[in-house]
């Protein structure tokens, strides 16, 4: 097996009390004996590159990577600017910024470089390049992290880092700039007194801590949701989830803890993870791999996402692409009530079942202990097409806008014909495709099911009010 | 000394885009137009609110975060670059501002007897945020008025926006305490925009307008809901239902500088000036003057 471009990645804390304030603090002075410790480690490892990821600098249009050859200025950070100013002039590697750019465009991502005299370099970035590389022997990369990305798009952006790095034929060391739990004091405190700002964010840490330390990186990174909800973690621990697409997605790496400390009471660790000579064993993902993004990134097209409803009558999550509708009968299984995407609107399937009740208009097909009843058809076909204007409407779309139906049914010789003219009624003058078929049975007790795809209309919901 | 007092108070969004697309001489990026009815907006503003003779302005601004209290400039004088690190091709501005420092101390010290953390910003080499620069600069682009700059502390609202709202009701309250004791005739500006959901992409012509409008329908029904608000004069309202719109319209009020102003003002019960509203990448901004001597004079004409 080749050794890989990638000599490991490290973890390490943003906050600058120990490059400034080391001695205030014991804590603070073993997170600076750890930084010098990771920073030996690096030396020893004699990269070409340092790859960095830093949770300070965030950004709203994708991602950003840092391309000034030389960037200069005075950092004051502007919550600890009692602790002094820190001169610095970094060395960034600018045709690497220039080829991750690239890399991750390939992968779907909107990034971008910038190159500006005066751009505010980040503290975490600042601090790490101080401590882990303090005379710029290692040309560096920074990319930002975008306050909107989630699993997919950070993942993606590791991946598109490791890319770069085969494409480049340079050894790197990544570096994740991110703390752990993620709660500050919100009051002064004696820095001697330092520690973590609750029992339980220091619980959470210590086991991610752990986990690290055996070289599992992957079972960090699929937790990263929970960590966050429990423990505040730093911008949803999305370092974690670079870092894990950069280096490969396993659990096979040397964990080493240089330190876990408490700064000024966010959970602070320095930690290294290097790829062993093990070929990856084969992980169950709890997610769904992913290689490009695809995300929503086509907002400036079409006018923008449908709008989705806040009314009583219909609720939408934020995720504009996802609708549920409160007005419609609940789904049966773990599916929306509906989906956009590309201009269109795709239905789950859509039965007769009342909002509600569940009771089914017509009567059930057949009844608790299963035997079969008689049923109104006609009864049932008009519930499931209002059913579908429901869903359509909470949608921002309307039933003129259907382009295609999906109908079936459970006893296509007994119920077609009124089925049909119902049909007729709401349908004949849209003029939508459809195609029907006769199906054994239906996961409640009705008679027909309607799947529709419709146009993303105009009309958006008129009914919503703060 | 005579009591002071606040003239008015402004919601004055920082969008960036703004003063890039002004083309002032202290911006190096050029533009070619955009988002004019958000600049025709903040000239009226400007006219009315100058027009007052303030002898100080204080901003309370998002991009100035801080966690432990609330940060107020304490140096006389900055001058540096300010090169927003989220549009830096649109934000690159060389600014000079004087700062009212008599004034930060005295609101610092009013916080603290409030029971707010609050600390005196001392160092030269600070850099202000593009926040502050962006509102100060579209209310008064020849910086010829003292500022006093005061941090976002956001980590109340962590907690539960009631909890960060009530924060911020007691930091201005200490605001105003603190103007009326230097004997001030000041200016508020809440640099803020109401509903504040990005797109995350951006036209290749960032001023290009055909690109430009609300991010989702959602977000401008709860901004014309405040606007509304606004222009009835249902200050207490506003905060009533802040929280809510704070979740729903994923506001920057959340920043805590909208409630803060409120609170300066005295939580005011006559209708506001709403200047302009208009979107920048999806968020909704609006400027809005509470000015009590206009309201005066309107209220004589009727």
């Amino acid at each position: 097996m080749s050794e890989s471009p990638l000599r490991a990645g490290f973890l390490v804390p943003g906050r600058p009390h120990p490059l400034l304030v080391p001695e205030a603090s014991p804590a603070w002075t073993r997170l600076r004996r750890a930084f010098d410790a990771a920073r030996e480690e690096i030396q020893r490892l004699d990269p070409d590159l340092l790859v960095l990821y830093s949770t300070q600098w965030t950004s709203i249009l994708g991602h950003q990577i840092q391309a000034d050859p030389s960037p200069r200025w005075t950092l004051v950070d502007p919550e600890w600017h009692e602790l002094g100013s820190v001169p610095y002039e970094l060395r960034i590697d600018a045709d690497f910024a220039e080829s991750y750019c690239e890399a991750a465009r390939r992968r779907g991502l909107h990034a971008r470089t910038v190159a500006y005299a005066g751009f505010p370099v980040d503290t975490g970035s600042v601090v790490a390049l101080k401590l882990l590389n303090p005379d710029n022997a290692i040309p560096a990369s920074i990319v930002s992290c975008n306050v909107y990305a989630d699993r997919a798009e950070t993942l993606v952006l590791g991946k598109a880092a490791r890319d770069a790095i085969e494409a480049s034929g340079k050894t790197a060391v990544a570096v994740a700039v991110s703390a752990l739990s993620n709660r500050m004091f919100t009051r002064p405190i004696e820095p001697s007194e330092d520690r973590i700002s609750s029992v339980k964010d220091d619980e959470w840490n210590r086991k991610i801590v752990e986990i690290l330390g055996e070289g599992r990186l992957e079972d960090v990174s699929h937790h990263a949701r929970e960590v966050h909800a429990q423990a505040n973690a730093d911008q949803k621990l999305k370092a974690i989830w670079w870092l894990a697409g950069l280096m490969g997605q396993t659990n096979d790496y040397r964990g080493r803890v240089f330190d876990y400390q408490p700064l000024v009471g966010t959970g602070a660790a320095v930690l290294s993870l290097t790829p062993t000579l093990r070929p990856a064993a084969v992980l169950e993902f709890d997610e769904s791999e992913v290689e490009r993004f695809e995300g929503d990134r086509e907002v400036l097209a079409g006018g923008g996402p449908p709008s989705p409803s806040l009314s009583p009558e219909a609720t939408s999550t934020w995720d504009p692409a996802v609708v549920h509708a409160a007005a419609a009968p609940r789904p049966v299984g773990a599916f929306p009530h509906a989906r956009r995407a590309g201009g269109l609107i795709f239905l789950s399937g859509m039965g007769p079942r009342t909002p509600g009740s569940d009771e089914v208009p017509g009567g059930p097909v057949w009844d608790r202990e299963g035997r079969v009843q008689d049923y109104d058809i006609e009864a049932q076909t008009r519930a499931v097409i209002e059913n579908i204007r429901t869903v359509l409407e909470a949608s921002g779309s309307r039933l003129e806008d259907v382009l295609d139906v999906q109908c079936f049914l459970i006893d296509i010789e007994r119920d077609f014909e009124v089925f049909n003219r119902v049909y007729a009624e709401y349908f004949s003058e849209i003029g939508a495709t459809r195609t029907t078929v006769e199906i054994d049975r239906l996961p409640t007790p009705i008679a027909v099911e309607f799947k529709v795809v419709a146009a993303a209309a105009s009309s958006g919901p008129q009914n919503l009010r703060p | 000394m005579s009591k002071g007092s606040i003239l008015a108070g402004v919601l004055a969004p920082h969008p960036p885009h703004l003063v890039y697309a002004e083309n002032p001489p202290q911006n190096e990026p050029r533009a070619e137009c955009g988002w004019e009815v958000l600049r025709w907006g903040y000239e009226r503003c400007r006219r009315s609110v100058l027009a007052l003779d303030p002898e100080v302005l204080i901003v309370h601004s998002p991009h100035w975060k801080t966690v432990q209290g609330h940060h107020l400039l304490g140096v006389d004088h900055f001058e540096g670059l300010s090169v927003d690190p989220i549009f830096p091709h649109l934000f690159r501005y060389h600014y000079e501002l004087d700062v009212d420092v008599e004034l930060a101390e005295a609101i610092a010290e009013a916080a603290h007897e409030a029971r707010l953390v609050s600390k005196l910003m001392r160092n030269p080499d600070f850099r202000v945020d593009y926040g502050t620069i962006a509102a100060c600069h579209l209310i008064n682009p020849a910086w010829d008025i003292p500022i006093v700059a005061i941090s976002s502390n956001r980590a109340h609202f962590d907690f539960g926006n009631d909890a960060g709202q009530e924060e911020m009701l007691r930091l201005g309250e200490a605001t105003l305490r603190a103007v009326e004791s230097t004997g001030r005739r000041a200016v508020v500006l809440a640099s803020c925009s109401l509903s504040h959901r990005h797109f995350t992409v951006e036209p290749e012509i960032p001023e290009d307008m055909s690109h430009e409008h609300v991010y989702h329908h959602g977000q401008y029904l709860w901004d014309m809901h405040l606007l509304e608000l606004f222009r009835r004069g249902k200050s207490a309202q506003v905060l009533d239902e802040m929280s809510d719109f704070i979740e729903q319209a994923t506001s920057e009020a959340k920043d805590g500088s909208l409630t803060w102003m409120l609170a300066v003002l005295g939580i005011p019960d006559y209708p506001a000036e709403v200047h302009a509203y208009g979107n920048v990448i999806g968020t909704g901004n609006a400027v809005v003057e509470w000015n009590p001597v206009l309201h005066s004079h309107e209220a004589e004409e009727s």
